[in-house]
């Protein structure tokens, strides 16, 4: 219960925010992600989808939350691009768009023969109104400071969209794979919809569940399945009964390590190791004594064992990472070297820091699992090297206005959630105060690349400098587990940004 | 009769406004901003200044609580924080399934432990009538969520016969899967209610065994049976009921543990996100809707007891209670 709603609120609201990445891979093919297939299924089925998010609305850019984008994100609403499973960016209600040779300039076209759930043609005017209803003054999306880009949005046609730019961003394509396509007539979208994707709303209960129904009318390949009903849960346990029970078919992300025993000694179900995006930081106020110096940083991630703590926390699943990035982002290195596990190594660190005898600090730590732990066990590892850790156990609202907002810490612990998150170490104004004029300009450059090579590349030597300076302990990456019933097939694996599709799933 | 129940309801009235005025500060009191809830990293000033600007928390208290006091006397609870969608509605949909819960709980109880309750006090210095007494202590003691749990490891994960958890999405078009899904949460609460009222029944009708017009009423030729249903009963009633009422208020109040553990739908659970979210129309919503329930409840208990009771009836036909004994006293000082 309380590590559930503390998610909500602290990693959710994290969540559906962090990843205003200034960064994109250019359209292109490449399959539809799945699980893999079964030779024969049901095509009448109903699939029973067990979740932690429920939604606060319906509204992506009204505070729907994750739970929003887990449930209608691609089933209910489509983008003109999507963001397969594995983080690839391909073509979906757009067939095709050119860049003009200043970079300035998109020009889309709109795949015809797309129809609203209401029954009305997808034209460019509805692309228009849901661009600016992301950018809108009361427009409460995570993703609204990505399209200040924006200069201006024009509809030559109505299959054509134009948009110019105020500067060069080659992560626009990516951005708006995020913005919802919605009939510019709807009205009351926060309890009703109208999108283009496979499933129409079928009934929404809140603090019980939402159905979402097949709609005939779909341009694309139809749903797998009849029916999903989200089942929404605010106790981890609860969700493990309900899938014990066949009471859900599937749970889109199991967040208690400890029930995943019943579930692996049993043949009746499937427990799935994904990629996440979510990192689990230590992040130091990297202004502020002691840890404006790169040695106190080094010091600290080399004293502590990241593998140890996992191990302890999710046993053996989770990754360890050493810089910002995921496997799933194109830039992905394996930098867990860079500031290896050392206790002699760390101590040498802070001699030359002039701290041979160590120093003290306070570690704010957000109240809900698994900050509490970690923070006890960075506690002990720190002790060993003559650090002195005072754990100040505050609320997601503290942490905000105390941490987020006023920058008033020595060091914190936060999760992080989402995919091409990186970039924030290019804003010094962000709350952990990284602040190193090369790196702004090399993210500034990699977003106005004219490649996705370069801009790779770009982002890279973040990646290295970042690791190298210490500028946060990037403690672990969590896993992404998928628990199923072993008659189901095709459901995503690593939950992008708390997307979860559900139309390529098959129920023998 | 008459005038009390005008007095009872002016009394439940201000006690009304007296609750809202409390709910309205203690909220307002909290650290935190309401804000923060409806934000992500990556705000900007300007999106957390709008944001409060929406929801009305960047106005003066005052005229955030008159507003607060005009929707209240439109019959309208406002509309929440964080999903702006109409507080009122959303209260109704989850009564539909916290009230159902609550009283069948209660009647379940009830009916276990008054007969219960009676045989412990009849047998109360045999072996048997110390069994149920440290059977009943024995389920005070244990947390709500803990039989929860048992129950379901054993009904619904072992023998498979009933929900785990969970409320049908189409609520009760279909009573008989709904009542379903309540079975385990209504024993649950039975379960751990039945236990502290069996103690109370048991204890009620030990005074009663022992009371002097029982003895008068058997010396005067009434069978035990007899005289019970004609004396003992409505006297043990009285403290009973009284104790009745604030269980059955708890257990309305209570349900978040409940609620939680059997993932239902309920008022609790709407109420506990709703604090963790400083979403305060919802809070205030909820506790002005239970406040007013509590009060009901003991104006209802009240009146059951004075149903129950000539005695204390006689005293309020005659207007009140202090007034009555007073002018009587006097016409005896005069005679």
């Amino acid at each position: 219960m309380r590590s559930t709603s503390a998610r909500l609120l602290g990693g959710g609201a994290l969540a559906v925010s962090l990843s205003l990445a200034l960064s994109a891979c250019g359209g292109g093919g490449g399959s539809k992600s799945s699980s893999g297939g079964s030779g024969s299924y049901d095509k009448n089925a109903t699939i029973g989808i067990g979740s932690l998010y429920e939604p606060q609305n319906l509204d992506n850019t009204g505070g729907g939350g994750q739970g929003v984008t887990e449930a209608l994100n691609g089933n209910v609403y489509e983008g003109l691009f999507k963001l397969t499973d594995d983080g690839k960016v391909e073509n979906l209600l757009a067939t095709d768009y050119k860049v003009s040779p200043d970079g300035l300039t998109y020009t889309f076209t709109l795949r015809k023969g797309v129809k609203f759930h209401s029954g009305k043609t997808l034209t460019s005017a509805d692309v228009k109104y849901s661009i600016e209803k992301v950018r809108a003054k009361d427009s409460q999306s995570a993703r609204k400071s990505s399209f200040d880009v924006v200069k201006s949005i024009t509809t030559p046609d109505a299959d054509t969209v134009k948009i110019a730019l105020s500067s060069k961003s080659i992560s626009f394509v990516y951005n708006l794979s995020y913005v919802w396509i919605i009939n510019a007539d709807a009205k009351n979208l926060k309890t009703s919809e109208d999108g283009t994707g496979p499933y129409k709303l079928d009934k929404w209960t809140r603090g019980s569940a939402l159905s979402l129904v097949r709609f005939p009318g779909y341009w694309g390949t139809p749903a797998t399945n009849e029916k999903v009903v989200f089942h929404y849960y605010k106790d981890a346990t609860a969700l493990n009964n309900a899938l014990l029970t066949n009471a859900v078919d599937v749970v889109t992300s199991e967040q208690s390590p400890d029930a995943l025993d019943q579930f692996k000694n049993n043949s009746n179900y499937k427990v799935n190791d994904g990629n996440s995006t979510t990192k689990l930081l230590l992040a130091f106020n990297d202004r502020v004594k002691p840890f404006n110096n790169v040695e106190v940083r080094k010091a600290v991630t080399s004293a502590i064992d990241n593998k140890k703590l996992l191990q302890s926390v999710w046993g053996d699943h989770g990754t360890l990472i050493g810089s910002m990035v995921p496997p799933t982002d194109p830039w992905y290195e394996d930098l867990t070297k860079v500031n290896p596990y050392d206790v002699a190594l760390a101590k040498k660190e802070l001699a030359k820091a002039g701290y041979a005898k160590g120093f003290s600090f306070t570690l704010d730590t957000p109240n809900y699992d698994p900050h509490p732990t970690a923070a006890t066990f960075i506690k002990s590892e720190l002790a060993k090297v003559g650090i002195d850790v005072k754990i100040n156990i505050i609320t997601p609202d503290e942490w905000y206005t105390k941490v987020y907002k006023n920058h008033d810490f020595s060091a914190t612990l936060q999760e992080h959630v989402n995919d091409r998150d990186i970039v924030w170490y290019g804003n010094p104004d962000f709350y952990w105060g990284y602040d190193n004029k090369q790196v702004t300009e090399w993210v500034k450059q990699a977003e106005e690349s004219d490649t996705t090579e370069q801009q790779t590349a770009l982002l890279k030597k973040v990646n290295t400098k970042i690791a190298e300076d210490a500028a946060s302990d990037w403690l672990y990456l969590y896993p992404q587990i998928v628990v199923a019933n072993t008659k189901l097939s095709g459901y995503p694996l690593n939950g992008l940004n708390s997307q979860f599709y559900a139309y390529d799933i098959k129920k023998s | 009769m008459l005038s009390y129940l005008l007095r009872r309801l002016a009394f439940l009235v201000g006690s009304l406004f007296l609750a809202s005025v409390v709910l309205f500060l203690l909220l307002r009191l909290l650290p935190g901003d309401p804000a923060n809830s409806l934000l992500s990293v990556g705000a900007t000033p300007e999106q957390i200044e709008a944001a409060r600007h929406q929801i009305g928390s960047d106005r003066p208290l005052p005229e955030q609580f008159g507003h607060w006091l005009h929707q209240l006397a439109t019959f309208d609870l406002g509309t929440s924080f964080i999903s702006s969608l109409p507080v009122g509605p959303e209260i109704t949909s989850r009564l539909n399934v916290t009230v159902p819960l609550t009283l069948l709980a209660f009647l379940l109880a009830v009916v276990v432990a008054v007969p219960v309750g009676y045989v412990a006090a009849l047998r109360a210095n045999t072996r048997f009538g110390t069994l149920i007494s440290g059977v009943s202590q024995l389920g005070i003691a244990v947390p709500v969520f803990w039989v929860g749990m048992l129950l379901i490891t054993v009904f619904a994960l072992r023998l498979g016969v009933l929900p785990a958890g969970g409320f049908p999405q189409d609520g009760w078009a279909e009573p008989g899967e709904a009542l379903r899904s309540l079975a385990l949460p209504v024993i649950t609460v039975a379960l751990v209610m039945s236990a502290s009222l069996i103690r109370y029944v048991r204890s009620a009708a030990l005074d009663v065994l022992g009371s002097d017009y029982l003895r008068t009423a058997r010396a005067l030729g009434s069978s035990f049976t007899r005289a019970m249903w004609r004396h003992g009963l409505r006297n043990g009633a009285v403290p009973v009921i009284s104790v009745l009422g604030i269980e059955l208020a708890t257990t309305l109040l209570g349900a978040v543990v409940v609620e939680t553990v059997f993932a239902l739908p309920g008022l609790g659970s709407m109420l506990a996100q709703a604090v963790a979210q400083h979403d305060y129309p919802v809070v205030q919503g909820v506790l002005f809707v239970s406040t007013f329930a509590v009060l009901v409840i003991g104006f209802l208990s009240d009146i059951a007891q004075r149903l129950v009771d000539p005695r204390l009836r006689g005293h309020l036909a005659s207007g009140r209670m202090s007034s009555g004994r007073l002018s009587s006293g006097r016409r005896g000082a005069k005679s």
